[in-house]
Parts: C-alpha cells; sequence; structure tokens
C-alpha cells in the first residue's frame, strides 16, 4: 500500500503487522535502561524502599524463630508488591510530560512493542534487583535454603507479571493531575492478588511436602497470559491517555 | 494530500469549532491563525491522528483515515509543544533516539551535520538539560531535516526561537515546498514563505 505521489519523498509503505516489532522492542529497552543508568539515585530509592519494608517486619514483632520463618515468604511477597507500585507512576509519567509519549504514538513502529520493550527495562531495574536480593533478605527470617530457592524462582516468574499488569493502570491514570499514584494502588493491587497467592503459597505446598509444580505452572500461565495481553491494553491505554 | 471535511471538535461542553473543511496539496503550506483557546492544538493533532475528532472526515490521498492510522504515521511529521527530549541525554543521543523512532537509519556523521545545521555543533555532547528552550527548538529542526515525510504539521513552531532560528525554520519550510512537500502550521507570527504556497486559515 503505498501513501505517497511525490517522488522526492522516499515512498514509505505502512508497515506489516509485524514489521518493526524488534526495532522497537530494543529502541525502547536500551533508552530506558540508558536512562535508569543516568538517574541512578531513583534506582536506589526503589530497591531501598524494598529492604526497609522487609526489615521492619522483625523488628516489629517478637524475634521468635518459628514466627519469622512462617511469615518470611509472605512479608517478602508484599514488599516486592509494594516495590513494584512505588516505581510504576514513573514508568510513563516523564515521557508523557516531555511528549515522547506522543511521538511514540506517532510512529511507524508498533507502539506494543515499544510499551513491551518500556516494560522489560521496568522489570530488569525494579524486578531483578528484588529477585537477586530476596536470599539476602532471607536470612532475617531463618528461611531454609531448599525454601529460599522456591521462594526467588516464585518471584522470578511473579515480578514480570507485576511489571506487566501495572503497566495499563500506570498508563490509565496517565492523565490524572492529581491523586494519580493512589488511584493506580487502587486499581492495580486487586490485581496482584492472584499473583501473591500463588507465589507465597509455593512455599507453602513445599514446607507440606507437596511440591511447587502446581503453583509455578499457574504463576507462568499467568505471565503468559500478561505478555500477550498487557502490551495491547497498555498501547489502548496510552492512546486512551493522549486523546 | 490531505483533506478534511467537515470537521468538528469539542473540549469538555464547549464546542470549539465546527465544519471546518479544508484540503492541503503538494508544494503548499496552510498557516492557521487564530486567538488563543479557539481549537488551533486541537486540530493539528487530530491532523496528526492524536486525537479522535467528534464528527468529520480527515483524508490522506483521498482515503478515509482514523486516530493513529499506519498512513498517517508514515507520511505525517507531527511537532507539537513539547520537544520529546530527554534532559539526561546529550542533544546527540536525543537526535539519535528521535530519527530512529521514527523509523529512520541516520549514521552518526550525517546527525552531526544536522545538528551542525541548526548552530548546536558545539553542544553535541552536553546533556538537553542545560541547552536553552531555543535551542531545544533547534533540536526538532534538525528532526525535521532528517527525517523526510510529505507533510509536517507544525505547532508553534517559531516559539522560543531566535531571528536566525525562524529564518533557518522558514528556510527549511522553503526548501521542503519546493521539493513537493506540504504544511500545515499554528502560528502568532508572519512566516516568510513564498507567498504564491502560502494560505491563510483563521480561527475566531
Amino acid at each position: 500500500m503505498t501513501t505517497n505521489s511525490s517522488p522526492v519523498f522516499p515512498v514509505r509503505t505502512a508497515m506489516e503487522p509485524g514489521d518493526g516489532v524488534f526495532t522497537a522492542f530494543f529502541w525502547a529497552l536500551r533508552r530506558d535502561l540508558r536512562l535508569a543508568l543516568r538517574s541512578r539515585a531513583e534506582l536506589g530509592v526503589q530497591i531501598l524502599f524494598y529492604i526497609i519494608v522487609v526489615a521492619l517486619f522483625p523488628l516489629s514483632m517478637s524475634p521468635d524463630k518459628e514466627l519469622l520463618m512462617l511469615l518470611g515468604p509472605g512479608v517478602l511477597w508484599v514488599a516486592a508488591l509494594l516495590a513494584s507500585l512505588l516505581s510504576l507512576p514513573r514508568l510513563f509519567a516523564s515521557d508523557y510530560a516531555d511528549g515522547t509519549l506522543e511521538q511514540m504514538a506517532l510512529s511507524p513502529l508498533p507502539l506494543p512493542a515499544l510499551i513491551l520493550g518500556k516494560i522489560s527495562a521496568h522489570w530488569l531495574t525494579t524486578g531483578l534487583p528484588v529477585v537477586v536480593l530476596a536470599p539476602l533478605l532471607s536470612i532475617q527470617y531463618w528461611l531454609e535454603p531448599e525454601v529460599i530457592w522456591v521462594l526467588m524462582a516464585g518471584l522470578l516468574i511473579g515480578t514480570p507479571v507485576l511489571s506487566l499488569l501495572g503497566a495499563i493502570g500506570a498508563a490509565l491514570t496517565l492523565g490524572l493531575r492529581s491523586g494519580g499514584g493512589s488511584l493506580l494502588a487502587l486499581l492495580i493491587l486487586p490485581l496482584y492478588i492472584p499473583v501473591l497467592i500463588f507465589g507465597a503459597g509455593a512455599v507453602e505446598a513445599v514446607r507440606g511436602g507437596m511440591g511447587a509444580d502446581a503453583n509455578f505452572s499457574l504463576l507462568a500461565a499467568g505471565l503468559l497470559l500478561a505478555l500477550a495481553g498487557a502490551p495491547f491494553a497498555t498501547s489502548a491505554a496510552v492512546r486512551i491517555s493522549l486523546d | 494530500m490531505l483533506e478534511i471535511q467537515d470537521l468538528a471538535a469539542r473540549r469538555g461542553y464547549v464546542m470549539l469549532f465546527s465544519q471546518v473543511s479544508f484540503k492541503v496539496e503538494a508544494g503548499e503550506a496552510l498557516i492557521i491563525t487564530g486567538a488563543n483557546g479557539t481549537g488551533k492544538t486541537t486540530l493539528l493533532r487530530m491532523l496528526a491522528g492524536l486525537s479522535h475528532p467528534l464528527s468529520g472526515k480527515i483524508l490522506w490521498q483521498g482515503r478515509e483515515t482514523r486516530a493513529f492510522d499506519p498512513v498517517l504515521r508514515n507520511n505525517i511529521m507531527f511537532v507539537g509543544h513539547a520537544p520529546a527530549l530527554k534532559d539526561e541525554l546529550t542533544a546527540e543521543e536525543n537526535l539519535a533516539l528521535l530519527v530512529k523512532l521514527a523509523g529512520e537509519e541516520v549514521a552518526l556523521g550525517a546527525l552531526r551535520e544536522a545538528l551542525q545545521e541548526v548552530a548546536l555543533g558545539a553542544r553535541l555532547t552536553v546533556p538537553a538539560r542545560v541547552l536553552s528552550q531555543g535551542q531545544r527548538r533547534r533540536i526538532g529542526l534538525a528532526r525535521l531535516a532528517l527525517v523526510p515525510r510529505p507533510l509536517w504539521v507544525l505547532d508553534e513552531p517559531v516559539t522560543a526561537l531566535d531571528p536566525a532560528g525562524i529564518a533557518l525554520l522558514t528556510g527549511m519550510m522553503a526548501a521542503h515546498l519546493s521539493k513537493g512537500g506540504a504544511v500545515i502550521a499554528a502560528t502568532h507570527q508572519a512566516l516568510d514563505l513564498p507567498t504564491g504556497a502560502m494560505r491563510q486559515l483563521s480561527f475566531q
């Protein structure tokens, strides 16, 4: 489908579905990672927040080994949820404010692929540190090595789901002048509940001697579903916010 | 090239404009003037495909288009109020990202040359945060030069530009028109363009 009658301009044909997906994905991924590295302080704040929330619980109750072992996995999961929520408003806010989001929506590159790149960069900078720090933080809760492995595997599958679902909420709350952050929490936290149940449930299942296969399968199914749906839902939300 | 028929827009409950129709052909510039708040930006955002009209049609080469239409995205260059620059990145990095986002592959040499053209040659490697408003605008001019698109949709393109910058912009616009491109621009300032190619549309 040619769209240009003037010979001086290179004839740009409207792209077929699927064209430029990788260009778009890596454009957004590289750019957002570079931006994150240039403003490392912001990155540190989110990770520090996660560490502090996890550290607050042992301080606030009796240092009973049994109790801490029981609560530990749940606390780490809730802290991961909150850390993800804390970083989400910034996923699109600066691109929205400086006009980049406008140009992304008008780019010939596919918007869902650009958005998936941004979400991936968000996960690498906020989700992956949560997974990597989990064993260290588990020490405060006397967690057994096999439980730590299950916890890490659950977080590794679960935290990308948090970034993917959260992106939809972040895009929907873009145009709001105030209270965007709190509305985002109300919108997204209920959607996080299944991830929390199956993620924290995996540890319980292993302790009960049942194995975590069922929980991991459900988490992974959730990840695939979110991976397939969230980029498109977020694109639609971005377009609504720009209109 | 681009034709609009009976376009109408509304902001909240206020009708901004209705029954706006015009046609822009290759080699033509349409200058939209009018007081603040009359809907110039809203109209331009609709033409660029960023927003849905309340009613009416936007046709590209005779074919009807919708908002975010791939046809519009491949043929229109939209320059809005916000320059789409990242404060943390340098002028060169910003320009490279914007050109790549527009789907063009440009060598580093051509990129630097374009920045020289807009008198930012000495500012290649400073973060955009230390650039002035006018210099930020000039990065946008370099983008116009590097991304060949038949139709430019420019919202207040001369804002913050100095006389030399305005001369640069009008020179680029005249060259674009003579190559068979078209320009739709909203501005409060008279632009020094070839009179034969220029038409005015005033909003009240």
